[in-house]
């Protein structure tokens, strides 16, 4: 498989063509809008978190097909589970997009995907903003509502 | 002008990208540097190396006699009325900023205003937003119309006894529009303000002469026409510059030191404090030479040619949004583009895996991309060494990158 197929896999197309879970949740508990200066990418991520649980996740924005992908396969994954464990996750994932070995690659699924992006290293940061501006959240929200 | 005879004097484009022939398309970024220029930094470092202006010795002295040369050959370059008025920089922004700092900093006063278009590069629009900010001088932007030209009613109601400056660039490096300096400068001046000419995309690509432009400062780059990165220069009106406070201190600047004062040197020294890039300067020499020697009508010519091809071959594709003039005699040589909602980086990226390298971005003109109603574009920029078939690959490329998204 060329590089180009290799970062352009269907999943990712598909993701970015029929975005999941965009949508703006009014009234979300975390709300942030995050962009790359560099390359104009920018969203805004809404979390709904009860009883430590991620209970509903949205988002809207506009940007290259990995930074959009990327953030729809992310609402995906991120609804219904603890807020600890969808840390752990963001963790796993970008550690995974920085090439640091990652020994729990299972809990990843289908974002294992976006591993393509690693050999454009100026596109990491687009298939991170959306877990960076999650992590942020999340920071953010246990700083108000303690964790 | 033969194009092909041209590219062989250039070896970075003798390459593979991605197993696809290079086909590099991003001028406007940076140019590449020719034979003439490498060898000529080359031999400077293995034959001439020295510091200027200071040492007595031999290869003091022939590192300032070809430092001052490369001086000479901008301000004929340019036309100035002598190398005095010419400052070397590091970069287009930092003459950019040597003139809001030295002369901004120093003659704006609240309630003075500072024309800034809206196809500004950053460098034009941050370094007055800086000047401002310590004077109380405030920004009136000057509006770009649909057809992505100047508004030049609305400039001209915008002048009044308040306006102390307009800054505006020469070429816009989204649009490729070439605006008409010397009509805003007349006007500028009825008015009593000074114009700041950007000429970072003209400089490489025509004949510019500085008294016919009629402004008082003007700037460019070295690296954008083949010449080394890290050399720039701003030309003032020596008048002007002589009046001017100095921007860095240190050596070089100074007549004589004490303790708790110094007298200043000349101009144009009294700007270039420190040791200022050498064996760059003495590439942009090389650089300015090799282009003479194609010639400059040569180099237009052969550039509106290729971009009448390319804006005539990219109108064809379905989807796509061009931005800026679509007549090739009016602009410069870049094309600026957008296919369906395909995003930029996309485009840049799939290109990248055809061989053709070409800028996706907000190309440092945020204001102009607002205006625009987008993010991003993509531009195609082009120069001596290419050619047509180069504008076949650019176009080949794009057919995929609407398969991978269509």
């Amino acid at each position: 498989m060329s590089d180009l197929e290799d970062l352009y896999k269907e999943v990712i197309l598909d993701h970015y063509r029929t975005p999941r879970n965009r949508t703006k949740i009014e009234g979300a508990d975390v709300h942030l809008h995050r962009d790359n200066p560099l390359c104009g990418d920018e969203i805004d991520l809404y979390v709904d978190i009860e009883d430590g649980k991620v209970t509903n996740v949205g988002f809207e924005g506009r940007g290259c097909s990995i930074s959009q992908a990327s953030v729809s396969m992310m609402t995906e994954k991120l609804m219904g589970l603890p807020v600890a464990e969808a840390e752990e996750l963001a963790n796993t994932f970008k550690a995974m997009m920085q090439g640091e070995s990652v020994e729990d690659e299972d809990s990843l699924g289908d974002l294992v995907a976006l591993q393509g992006v690693q050999k454009y290293p100026v596109r990491i940061k687009c298939a991170l903003l959306g877990w960076n501006t999650f992590l942020e959240g999340v920071k953010v929200h246990n700083e108000k509502h303690g964790s | 002008m033969d194009a092909e005879a041209i590219r062989k004097d250039f070896p970075v484009l003798h390459q593979q990208v991605n197993g696809f022939p290079l086909v590099y398309l991003d001028n406007g970024a940076t140019s590449q540097r020719p034979l003439a220029v490498i060898d000529e930094v080359k031999r400077f470092y293995e034959e001439d190396n020295a510091n200027v202006h200071r040492s007595v010795h031999t290869l003091g002295q022939r590192a300032t006699v070809l430092f001052e040369g490369a001086r000479s050959k901008v301000a004929q370059l340019i036309k100035a009325p002598s190398p005095k008025g010419v400052v070397f920089t590091k970069s287009a922004t930092e003459a950019l900023n040597l003139v809001a700092y030295a002369w901004g900093r120093h003659h704006l006063v609240p309630g003075d205003e500072v024309l800034v278009t809206e196809m500004e590069h950053h460098s034009n629009i941050v370094s007055w937003q800086l000047a401002c900010k310590d004077t109380g001088a405030v920004i009136r932007p000057v509006p770009v119309t649909e057809e992505g030209t100047l508004d030049l009613e609305e400039y001209e109601r915008l002048l009044s006894n308040k306006t102390k400056v307009v800054a505006v660039t020469q070429v816009s490096n989204v649009l490729g529009t070439i605006n008409p300096i010397a009509e805003m400068a007349a006007k500028a001046h009825d008015v009593g303000a000074i114009v700041v000419c950007d000429g970072a995309q003209a400089l490489p690509h025509m004949e510019v002469d500085v008294g016919a432009l009629d402004c008082d400062f003007y700037v460019g780059t070295g690296h954008k026409m083949c010449a080394p990165t890290g050399i720039g220069f701003l030309w003032g009106r020596e008048r002007i510059l002589e009046n001017m406070e100095p921007f860095h201190g240190g050596g070089d600047m100074i007549l004589d030191v004490w303790i708790d004062h110094s007298t200043y040197n000349d101009i144009p020294y009294k700007f270039e404090a420190g040791t200022p890039p050498i064996a760059q300067a003495v590439g942009l020499g090389a650089a300015i030479d090799y282009l003479n020697a194609i010639g400059w009508d040569a180099i237009r010519r052969h550039e509106v040619e290729i971009t009448r091809y390319a804006l005539e071959r990219l109108a064809a594709i379905p989807d796509i949004t061009v931005y800026g003039p679509k007549n090739a005699e009016n602009k410069a040589g870049l094309v600026s583009f957008n296919i369906g909602d395909i995003h930029p980086h996309d485009v840049g990226t799939i290109m990248d895996g055809k061989g053709v390298a070409i800028r996706a971005g907000h190309h440092c003109a945020k204001p102009l991309m607002r205006k625009l109603g987008v993010s991003a574009t993509n531009r195609a920029s082009f120069y001596i060494y290419n050619t047509s078939s180069d504008v076949d690959a650019l176009v080949d490329a794009l057919e995929s990158c609407r398969e991978m998204f269509g």
